[in-house]
């Protein structure tokens, strides 16, 4: 079975010559951003760089190379539509193929000189180099045409992959002019479509990974065979900042199919020619662990600590008016104080990576999400070039930044597996669950502390914030972009851009430098805690001025429009104040968040009802979304309907705890993801817009978990501070 | 030797008896499209079907289903019920990075196999065992539904 051609998805093409794109595309002036956060405004340097995203085969096919990785949020598929509507492709026959490792060609135009996927940034960033890419392919096909048939390019019309001239009663599919096509210039002026004319774009265009998705035949890193390859199954160390004293590996080298067990700077791997074989071994060990220098803090402990710092001032992070002296002369003060843990991604395939090293380089398989920096990364390991890091993008099963890992921490696990066999076979490393949920990386834990200034007449005058957490990008190549005089910005985003129009505001920010926790982003990043301490606060507030929740927000956003519509927009489809009563002993209640995050607009009205005991169901939740011009309406609403089952599993149960620096979950029983029947009905509004499209992975998630928040208060008058919620806090 | 009948084809497997049939299936037979997501039968991913009954292949040693007729993903359109769910799922758009769906479809084959005309209620405790990361459950409610009206 010759897996890695099917890996590679080169099949296409053999045996029959085509048109392969690579052209220069005038520059666009990127804004520099990393994961976190899309276009924060830095204007990075202009390019001129070859970039290859089309092939036609002489058999017709279009074949779209997607720089982006495929992690389910439909990339793949709007990456092609967006191209293949410039091309004016018939779509049944666009496929979509992983581009490879080449930051030359294939970076994050928002990131610079890197390539990577994250952010939300994978349609807004390709947005006008897709478009350009397909209509200069269009282009050349119409110049083929006018050649071949000696006409005027202008009279020749392109439409669902055939290219016609009436008057003539010519026509051709594509693959009958790829070979012509492949012989001209690449035109350096491009007419783009008028948007009215766009025939997929906004349209309904079917997903690309669905058919393979729904037979066995998509391809993950977990799926990867090679010949000789051997499967490790790692002991890692039992807290963060341990190391290995000493390991008797002879039980594990009985067990049958084990062929060798080696140390590497993350533990102790157990390589075998099957999974099971390497996990029983890897079970089998026995490992002493030096933990004279592991951190041996709990989470309360942690939160103690941040509660303490939070009694002073941080660095400031926003300043406008004069905080202090409205709060000086407020007649009244609300405040309220947040908890939130760590969080882990638990993507549904855990960490794998495979890797070949071969003479002259070596060879990735991976669910690839940060290229660039692991191509670094493993060439810095092996004494290579990192254009000799030649990597395969597979599919993804699931990520929510956790592949995006800055410290390419489980791909440079493997390559320290190979590097111990001195590469004498591929290595397939393996995660099992507990290993991934144990493995840091979390979104980290903060605290926030709140406070609303009220003047005598009632008005909302000041608001001071305080955030403690640690920082996600510290030591890492983003670092030098998000980390702005002591600030991360991914720790504060949404807090130090809150869009109110509150005269007098302070955003302050400590971070701990004495946590070695892993942190990371996870989808939505800063957003997935200050929306909620906002959002729920400021209904906090509101109760306390007296006013509607959604009045009270309308009132303060007259500056913000585009948050302002969808707000409106979902209240109005929720029909916001016609909440239907519960049956006897049971609280109902409706709420609602609005939040700005990598550039689109939520806002979503929960409706709840909580039972005696406490326990809540989430019934309802109405959205409304601007995120720009939605190149695929269905996959908005599927990647919002995600959005909201991914934050109400956080809001519902979603906690990492650490005990004496220990992590006290490993898998699904003590780390339970939302299931179906927990998952509310979702109405997903999308508000027309002209504007470039802007992100879907993530912006669903931030108002979910405070809309469900502000519906339990509405429904019970008690105000949860503290995420995952706790039914016993209640109970009527 | 373990004796195992895989979508109609007889295998003989040089595996220890204690060997999960996930594994069995996925690193002798090469038959991945079912997925490791737990190892505890608590995520669902490696639902496969024995004798038509839906079964976490990740806790079931290849010794206990020798002999018996054991059905993956690769196979599932080989019926009516099974092509009616791929069909539904590909026309709903259901999956988003897919990892789970495998597992999804094969528990949703054996509910429909047994009630033709699943209520909401009966979609949601057939489903419960069945974990989505990306939270792709009001689609795959809406395709079981819709398997159910093409099946009518």
């Amino acid at each position: 079975m010759n897996t890695i051609e099917n890996l590679s998805r080169r099949r296409f093409l053999q045996g029959s010559a085509g048109l392969t794109l690579g052209f220069c595309l005038p520059a666009l002036a990127a804004p520099v951003a990393g994961p976190g956060k899309a276009g924060v405004g830095v204007v990075g340097p202009i390019h001129f760089e070859p970039n290859a995203f089309l092939r036609i085969g002489t058999d017709n096919t279009v074949t779209v190379l997607s720089k982006h990785l495929e992690m389910g949020q439909g990339t793949y598929t709007g990456l092609a539509t967006i191209l293949a509507d410039e091309l004016d492709a018939d779509w049944n026959t666009v496929r979509v193929e992983g581009a490879p490792a080449d930051a030359k060609r294939y970076n994050n135009l928002f990131w610079g000189p890197a390539q990577g996927t994250g952010g939300s940034t994978a349609m807004a960033n390709s947005w006008e180099q897709m478009r350009r890419a397909g209509a200069a392919g269009r282009a050349m096909l119409v110049s083929a045409a006018a050649i071949k048939w000696n006409v005027p390019a202008a009279e020749i019309t392109v439409r669902d992959g055939v290219v016609s001239h009436a008057q003539s009663k010519r026509r051709a599919r594509f693959g009958e002019l790829a070979v012509d096509a492949a012989t001209l210039p690449v035109p350096t002026e491009l007419k783009l479509k008028d948007p009215k004319d766009f025939r997929l774009i906004g349209k309904q265009a079917k997903r690309k990974d669905s058919a393979d998705k729904t037979n066995g035949q998509a391809r993950f890193t977990q799926d990867v065979q090679l010949p000789g390859m051997l499967v490790a199954v790692v002991a890692h160390p039992p807290r963060f900042g341990a190391t290995v004293k000493s390991f008797d590996a002879r039980r594990a080298k009985a067990v049958k199919g084990v062929v060798d067990v080696v140390q590497i700077p993350q533990g102790v791997a157990v390589l075998a020619s099957d999974t099971w074989s390497a996990k029983k071994g890897r079970d089998a060990l026995s490992v002493s662990w030096d933990e004279s220098q592991a951190f041996t803090l709990g989470s309360e402990e942690i939160f103690a600590r941040y509660r303490e710092l939070a009694k002073t001032p941080g660095l400031v992070a926003h300043q406008s008016g004069d905080a202090d002296q409205a709060f000086g002369k407020a007649a009244r003060v609300v405040r309220a104080s947040y908890d939130f843990p760590y969080l882990a991604h638990a993507a549904m395939e855990p960490m794998n990576c495979v890797i070949r090293l071969g003479s002259d380089g070596c060879e990735v398989w991976n669910g690839e999400q940060m290229q660039t920096g692991d191509q670094y990364a493993l060439a810095g390991l092996f004494g290579l070039k990192p254009e000799q890091v030649t990597i395969h993008m597979l599919y993804a099963g699931g990520s929510f930044g956790r592949r995006a890992s800055s410290h390419s921490d489980y791909v440079l696990e493997a390559a320290q597996i190979v590097k111990a066999i001195n590469g004498r076979a591929p290595v397939k490393l393996v995660w099992m669950r507990e290993d991934d949920m144990r493995a840091g990386y979390y979104r980290p834990l903060f605290h926030h502390a709140l406070e609303a200034a009220l003047d005598d007449k009632g008005r909302l005058t000041g608001w001071r914030h305080r955030l403690v957490g640690q920082s996600i990008v510290a030591g890492t190549a983003f670092e030098k972009n998000l980390v702005k005089d002591g600030i991360d910005q991914v720790s504060v985003e949404g807090a130090a851009n809150l869009p109110y129009a509150i005269p007098n505001m302070k955003v302050d920010l400590h971070t701990p430098k004495d946590i070695p926790v892993p942190v990371l982003w996870w989808r939505s990043v800063g957003s997935s805690h200050t929306a909620y301490s906002t959002e729920t606060f400021l209904d906090q507030v509101a109760g306390a001025m007296g006013k509607d929740p959604v009045a009270l927000r309308l009132a303060l956003l007259s500056g913000h429009p585009r948050h302002a519509g969808v707000l409106k927009l979902a209240a109005e489809k929720a029909g916001w104040g016609t909440l239907k009563a519960g049956k006897p002993g049971e609280r109902r209640g409706r709420g609602v968040a609005v939040h700005e995050s990598f550039n689109s607009y939520v806002a979503q009205v929960a409706e709840v009802t909580v039972a005696k005991d406490g326990s809540i169901k989430v019934d309802r939740i109405v959205c409304a979304v601007d995120c720009g011009i939605a190149i695929n309406p269905d996959n908005v609403r599927a990647q919002v309907q995600g959005a909201i089952g991914f934050a109400l599993s956080a809001a519902l149960h979603g906690e990492i705890t650490l005990k004496e620096g220990r992590v006290e979950q490993g898998n699904f029983d003590g780390y339970p993801p939302l299931r179906i029947h927990e998952m509310p009905v979702v109405e997903v509004h999308i508000v027309p817009s002209a504007a470039a499209p802007s992100g879907i992975g993530e912006p669903g998630v931030p108002p979910a978990a405070p809309a469900v928040a502000n519906a339990i208060a509405a429904a019970t008058g008690k105000h949860l501070t503290r995420m995952p919620f706790n039914p016993a806090e209640l109970a009527a | 030797m373990i004796k195992l009948d895989v979508n109609g084809k007889q295998h003989q497997l040089d595996v220890a008896p204690d060997t999960p049939l996930l594994w069995a299936l996925r690193d002798t037979l090469h038959l991945t499209g079912t997925k490791y997501g737990c190892g505890q039968a608590l995520c669902g991913a490696c639902t496969v079907q024995v004798d038509g009954a839906p079964t976490r292949s990740c806790v079931t040693p290849v010794s206990a289903v020798a002999g018996r007729k054991i059905t993956t993903i690769e196979a599932v359109n080989t019926d009516r019920v099974g092509k009616a769910v791929q069909d539904a799922w590909r026309k709903l758009d259901v999956v988003q990075c897919g990892y789970c769906q495998s597992g999804q479809i094969m528990s949703a084959v054996s509910l429909l196999r047994q009630n033709r005309t699943p209520s909401n209620d009966d979609i949601d405790n057939a489903m419960s065992g069945n974990l989505c990361r990306c939270a792709t459950y009001v689609r795959i409610r809406a395709a079981i539904h819709e398997a159910a009206k093409t099946l009518a």
